[in-house]
């Protein structure tokens, strides 16, 4: 298998969720440990100044993970990923997650990608999330 | 606590935790995520991989247990995830015995515009049997002493 060889300005394959759900937001409770209630409990985010439950930013910053194991495949390794949480996400939200490349080089065999990535409500809309990747593909 | 409070816990480590990495706990959470890689929960299509096991997800590292901090007192309401960064040393697989330790690194106090604020950053290591370093993470989180409505 050839690698794909990155060039900066090069965007990621973008990434597009079905809608974030209540029940979703009581899956990754559950998955990843974190019982908040303004993640699950309508009424407790109500009286916490929410307006109604919001997404863990965990959970959206595993869709970008997801876009970048999807645009890594199985050859390649994630060295550094990072993210600031910008804006909140809610049940009924549709999230992109896409990225662009700042910086290629190559080491010992690999090309190795820095890459800015976000993940967003539409295109143009504004950023949820939104932060900085590394990875490694092999050049062979 | 008080900024002083969290001050006094700088660099102070929990007892690292030990984590088996269960492959249901791996499916679970790629489930909730909704990301569909075999990887994740197809056993004969890791096997065959170069991991030869079920791989996790990058923020699986999440779910694991870090211990506790002596003198740590985390409020359970009016904290936001900030931040949070990760640097990945080695993969983390399906029945990894794993170690896991954090402790607080850094702590600020910044007025905004909702009021007081404390910035917390919390630096998370895991490591595998052999004693290396298989990830970090750095996690900041906002507190609101004064509580108040979150935005």
């Amino acid at each position: 298998m050839s690698a794909k060889r990155y060039q900066p300005g090069d965007h990621l394959t973008p990434l597009t969720k079905p809608p974030v759900t209540k029940i979703q937001l009581v899956k990754y409770s559950g998955a990843s440990g974190d019982f908040n209630p303004i993640h699950t409990v309508e009424e407790f985010a109500k009286e916490a100044g929410l307006g109604g439950v919001i997404a863990h930013g965990m959970l959206t910053m595993g869709f970008v993970a997801q876009m970048l194991t999807d645009e890594i495949g199985e050859a390649g390794d994630l060295l550094s990923f990072g993210v600031r949480f910008v804006d909140m996400v809610r049940p009924g939200d549709i999230i992109t997650c896409d990225g662009v490349v700042q910086e290629v080089k190559e080491e010992e065999g690999y090309q190795v990608v820095t890459c800015d990535v976000w993940a967003q409500k539409s295109p143009g809309d504004v950023r949820v999330v939104q932060g900085t990747a590394t990875f490694r593909i092999p050049l062979a | 606590m008080e900024l002083a409070d969290f001050e006094r816990l700088l660099g102070v480590w929990s007892k690292p935790v030990q984590n088996e990495v269960e492959k249901g706990a791996i499916r679970k959470f790629a489930d909730a995520i909704g990301d569909p890689n075999p990887l994740y929960r197809d056993e004969e299509r890791a096997a065959k991989s170069r991991f030869g096991r079920l791989v996790a997800p990058p923020t699986f590292s999440r779910t694991f247990d870090y211990g506790v901090i002596p003198g740590l007192e985390m409020p359970t309401e009016g904290l936001i995830h900030g931040e949070m960064a990760y640097t990945y040393h080695k993969p983390i697989l399906a029945g990894d015995v794993l170690y896991a330790s954090f402790a607080l690194t850094d702590v600020k106090e910044r007025a905004g515009k909702l009021g007081r604020m404390i910035l917390l950053v919390f630096t998370y290591k895991v490591e595998n049997e052999a004693g290396d370093l298989v990830q970090e993470a750095k996690s900041t989180v906002i507190y609101r002493p004064e509580g108040g409505r979150a935005q």
